[in-house]
């Protein structure tokens, strides 16, 4: 495999004018197929959830999936498009094994929803305007796995499997317009613009929008121009870069290869590129071109669908909403600072500290419980945060204690512990290990006259006015309450006991 | 000939209604129906051919079940469907479970289907035992039967003319008293022509009126299921069997169907205006088709129609537009036939054994001339740069069409021409010309670009060969019980003056020589 030359980030940027574009492919969750009664589940045993509609037996028929129009048409007006009235399918035809029929049903020249655009904020609060081309149905092919290649690519593949599971999967292919503008902050765009058509569906309810799972695919496309021209470059297409991580590093590697293309003199060409995550590189798929032949023509099994303006109004009326707007809502009730709030954003919490202040925590609290204690267990344990197993009660529950002052802040951090392991609600926790704040002065008396007793230089340094060094005796304290005393009683009693006014 | 052989030969030239009610009346078991008819098969198959596969243990277990249900009377004898018991044919381009289906190629030879069509599933719930699969122009594509990689289907007429096409094997069966009722399907005509030329009734319905799903598609936005008969009235009894709404065709016509039987019964076309249409007689018809057509007018007229005349300009541009329209649809539908998941599968003699390279020996081993040539013309006149050119022009003539028969049904009820331009041709005759094979079809056609209903009924034998010229009657869309009106009345006309059904002078099957002897001469 050859290696491309490439132009650092700085020198391309200085030198050229990057233009993206983007086709997202979401699947969406329906319990059946676009055009069967088969299930639509990810993992099963391959080719169990098929018929012979999915499986292209002579003599069958589609039919449309109505959840799987609903969902298109939240989609289109998640991203603020005009819906068709009436739309139809149309047949992308090609051979290959992975279409059951040799035909894709999709939508060609009539999208279900077209001119939008979606309003994307980057990481410094700036906010870009994307604007959505369209957003069409269509379905899902079948997975090939290409057997004894080295690679797992089909070139010299031995042979390959396919699984028709997936085959008929419902889709809605997002395409942008050409976006212009982004600069050096284009990689960020795109991960940013990706994630956010990710979240928009995942909030929708409309797709599990697992990138893992390919549940949301991206494809990139890339052109430079020098600075000050108005034509488009050549376009290169990065197929199937599924993580918002691998969007940013390919729309920066292709940024990059491309300046270094066009700076030897030889034109860029117009090709889809694959994606490799180990090196972060791209390399040659197939050319591609404008005039690729798909023989496109309207689905003579389909009629077409007719979404009414009442029923579009009906589904607009259920969108939950966006999620732009609920942040800025949430930032603005909570009074968090610009970096509290979206060092909660980034570290995915947002939904969980909602919940935690509803349930009755005050913002501040639950933002030191979530982002404190919560966050930095779950990046141990390697999990989202809020699938540690911590509930917005247990948090309540346990910042209620120490705030009737039952516990104080080190015991709770135990308490949650206890929690996390499985022993109990907070209350049980805390009788369980006998954690309480000790608040009986008749023992640490006792223990505070015993480590006055143990360091005597000590206590003659605090008699002595030298308070700061009251630290080490404080320590013995607590040391042999195992952490239960209160610290700024046991300083009392040492100065009182000590006779010394702080 | 033995007393019962004669009493079989009397059940088999029976129509559908009357064994129904003889069934019904106890006088003949379905069994003995169903046996009757397997023994003319087994007769007179060797020389028509217009079975494909010949189901004879599954038909006697349904006539079976239904003959028990009738003795132990009751509830469910009572729910009996009205044709419970009488047998049926298949055209082979439609699938059924425990039997093959082949569209007629050798592409499926030995395929199975896991499911049964729609209208199959109907005729089980009725009870109607299943003969067989009959004989077809390879995935439907001709006129004539020929185009059937099992060999042709003989007229019963003539054995060396043509039964028709692309239904040659289901009319052939039925003229043949094979069997009393058959399933067609017609995409430009291929239920109304082998009807025209085999002295039979064939009805296409409504586009939508009968669901498609298991009917191999040729080109979806002309297929259509439809029944062939030896009578209006079984033509009715039959739609009203595997008609309306299906959830699995998308293009199912949603409102239930009208009462067809009723309409068939009507008995008088008093008052109704039929339309001559100008275009569809004359120039280019047989003589003796002519004189047909023209008797039957006589007749309606003398019964108390009004004749009128219609006409129709952009009819001359619908055979070139279904010539682009069928291909299109038809190279994608047979796209699936690729060696991958099911049927033939060809693996190239030497070079590297890629998928594209076993897809493409499969499939040149598999189709036949005219679907390869339909299949290479309709991905000609979908690819970029031809499109608007082909395909969109042909959609054009297509509203064009649909705007002649909306004028002419402003005139008229029911539009009447012949239903084929010839009377059957000889077997080979058009084999290596297809575009005079495209024109047996010039009169069916349009009543597919518009998704109007058409009738083809026997009108009498032409002067110059005495073989049957069918009629063919036409009606706005959702309006098929106008056809079943009137063309019984015709029928019963026709029949009058014949003195009994016209096939009733078709030549006896058992003084013809057989087909190994004919292809010796």
């Amino acid at each position: 495999m050859s290696t491309d030359d490439v132009l650092s980030f700085e020198e391309a940027m200085e030198k050229y004018d990057p233009v993206l574009g983007f086709e997202v492919h979401v699947e969406l969750n329906t319990k059946t197929k676009m055009f069967s009664s088969a299930p639509n589940v990810f993992g099963d045993e391959p080719n169990t959830n098929v018929n012979e509609v999915d499986l292209g037996m002579p003599g069958v028929l589609p039919v449309v999936n109505k959840t799987a129009i609903e969902s298109s048409i939240k989609i289109g007006l998640a991203l603020n498009c005009k819906i068709a009235e009436s739309c139809r399918f149309a047949r992308k035809q090609y051979f290959y094994p992975d279409t059951p029929k040799n035909f894709q049903t999709s939508q060609y020249d009539e999208p279900i929803a077209y001119d939008g655009y979606l309003d994307v904020e980057l990481e410094d609060g700036t906010v870009f305007r994307v604007e959505i081309e369209r957003a069409h149905m269509e379905e899902d092919a079948g997975k090939l796995t290409h057997m004894g290649g080295a690679t797992g690519r089909i070139q010299g593949a031995d042979f390959s499997l396919v699984d028709y599971n997936r085959a008929g999967v419902p889709l809605v292919e997002i395409v942008t317009k050409p976006i212009e503008g982004a600069g050096s902050r284009a990689p960020e765009l795109a991960k940013a613009y990706v994630a956010a058509v990710r979240e928009i569906v995942k909030n929708l309810g409309v797709s599990d929008a697992k990138m893992e799972r390919g549940n949301v695919r991206c494809d990139a496309n890339v052109s430079l121009r020098p600075h000050g021209r108005e034509r488009f470059g050549i376009r290169s297409e990065t197929k199937n870069v599924n993580s918002l991580r691998a969007v940013e590093h390919a729309v920066r590697y292709e940024i990059q290869r491309h300046a270094a293309v066009l700076d030897s003199g030889e034109p860029v060409i117009q090709e889809t590129r694959h994606w490799h995550e180990d090196t972060r590189t791209t390399t040659s798929g197939r050319a591609k071109s404008d005039a690729d032949d798909y023989r496109y023509f309207p689905e003579p099994d389909l009629v077409p669908v007719v979404a009414s303006r009442e029923w579009v109004e009906e589904l607009r009326a259920t969108l939950p909403e966006p999620p732009a707007e609920r942040r800025k809502r949430l930032k603005a009730d909570w009074g968090y600072s610009d970096l509290e709030f979206r060092d909660v954003v980034n570290a995915g919490v947002l939904d969980e500290i909602e919940e935690t202040i509803a349930a009755g925590a005050t913002a501040s609290v639950a933002r030191k419980w979530w982002m404190g204690e919560i966050v930095g267990r779950a990046k141990v344990a390697d999990v989202d945060p809020g699938q540690l197993g911590v509930d917005a009660a247990t948090v309540v529950e346990l910042s209620r204690m120490v705030e009737a002052g039952k516990i104080n802040n080190k015991m709770a951090s135990q308490v949650l512990d206890g929690v996390l392991a499985g022993e109990g609600t907070p209350e049980e926790i805390v009788q369980k290990r006998g954690l309480a704040v000790v608040s009986d002065d008749g023992p640490l008396l006792e223990a505070i006259d015993a480590a006055l007793a143990a360091q005597p230089d000590v206590a003659d340094k605090i008699r002595g006015g030298k308070v700061q060094a009251i630290g080490a005796i404080v320590g013995g304290v607590m040391k042999a309450t195992r952490g239960q005393a209160d610290a700024g009683r046991v300083r009392e009693l040492i100065l009182e006991k000590l006779g010394v006014t702080a | 000939m033995t007393e019962k052989n004669t009493s079989a030969d009397t059940l088999i030239r029976l129509s559908a209604a009357q064994l129904a009610e003889k069934l019904r009346a106890g006088d003949v078991t379905a069994v003995e129906a169903t046996q009757a008819h397997l023994d003319r098969i087994s007769a007179v198959d060797g020389k028509v051919n217009a079975f494909l596969h010949v189901n004879a243990e599954e038909a006697l277990a349904v006539a079976a079940e239904v003959d028990a249900i009738r003795a132990a009377g009751g509830a469910e004898a009572e729910a009996l469907h009205y044709l419970a018991g009488v047998p049926i044919a298949v055209k082979d381009l439609i699938v059924t479970i425990g039997q093959p289906t082949t569209a007629g190629s050798k592409i499926l030879e030995g395929w199975h289907s896991p499911y049964d069509a729609t209208v199959v599933e109907r005729l089980r719930a009725a009870k109607m035992p299943i003969l067989g699969k009959t004989n077809l122009d390879e995935f439907a594509m001709g006129s004539s039967t020929e185009h059937s990689a099992y060999g042709p289907t003989r007229n019963p007429w003539d054995l060396d003319r043509i039964p028709g096409g692309s239904g040659g094997g289901s009319a052939a069966a039925v003229a043949a008293f094979e069997a009393p009722l058959a399933l067609g399907t017609d995409t430009g005509g291929s239920i109304r022509q082998p009807g025209a030329v085999t002295g039979t009734v064939g009805v296409k319905p409504t586009y939508g009126s009968v669901s498609r799903y298991g009917a191999i598609a040729m080109a979806s936005s002309l297929d259509q299921i439809g029944p062939v008969t030896r009578t209006v009235l079984d033509s009715a009894l039959l739609h009203q069997v595997i008609g309306g709404h299906d959830p699995r065709d998308s293009t199912s016509l949603p409102e239930p169907l009208a009462d067809l039987v009723a309409a068939a019964k009507t008995g008088n076309v008093e008052g109704l205006r039929i339309g001559i249409i100008k275009e569809l007689h004359g120039e280019g018809y047989q003589a003796g088709v002519e004189n047909r057509f023209n008797d039957a007018l006589e007749l309606l007229k003398e019964a108390g129609a009004e004749i009128v005349e219609v006409s129709c300009p952009n009819f001359q541009y619908a055979l070139g537009a279904y010539y682009l329209i069928m291909p299109s649809e038809a190279s994608s539908n047979l796209a699936k036939f690729d060696g991958v998941r099911y049927g033939l599968r060809v693996l190239p003699e030497e070079g590297p054994m890629t998928i594209e390279r076993v897809m493409g020996a499969t499939r040149a081993a598999g189709f036949g001339d005219e679907v390869k040539r339909r299949i290479i013309l309709g991905t000609y006149a979908l690819s970029a740069g031809y499109y608007d050119a082909y395909y969109g022009s042909a959609q054009k003539v297509r509203t064009l069409v649909q705007r002649d028969f909306e004028a002419a049904f402003a005139q008229a009820d029911v539009l009447i021409s012949p239903t084929a331009p010839t009377t059957a041709f000889p077997l080979g005759e058009k084999l290596d010309d297809p575009l005079a094979m495209y024109l047996n079809d010039v009169a069916t056609i349009p009543a597919n670009l518009a998704g109007v209903p058409g009738l083809s009924l026997p009108g009498g034998l032409a002067d110059e060969d005495g073989l049957p010229v069918g009629i063919q009657l036409l009606a706005p869309a959702r309006e098929d019980a106008r056809l079943y009106r009137v063309g019984a009345v015709l029928e019963s006309l026709l029949e009058a003056k014949w003195g009994g059904p016209l096939l009733a002078q078709a030549p006896d099957l058992a003084d013809a020589a057989t087909l190994e002897t004919q292809e010796a001469k």
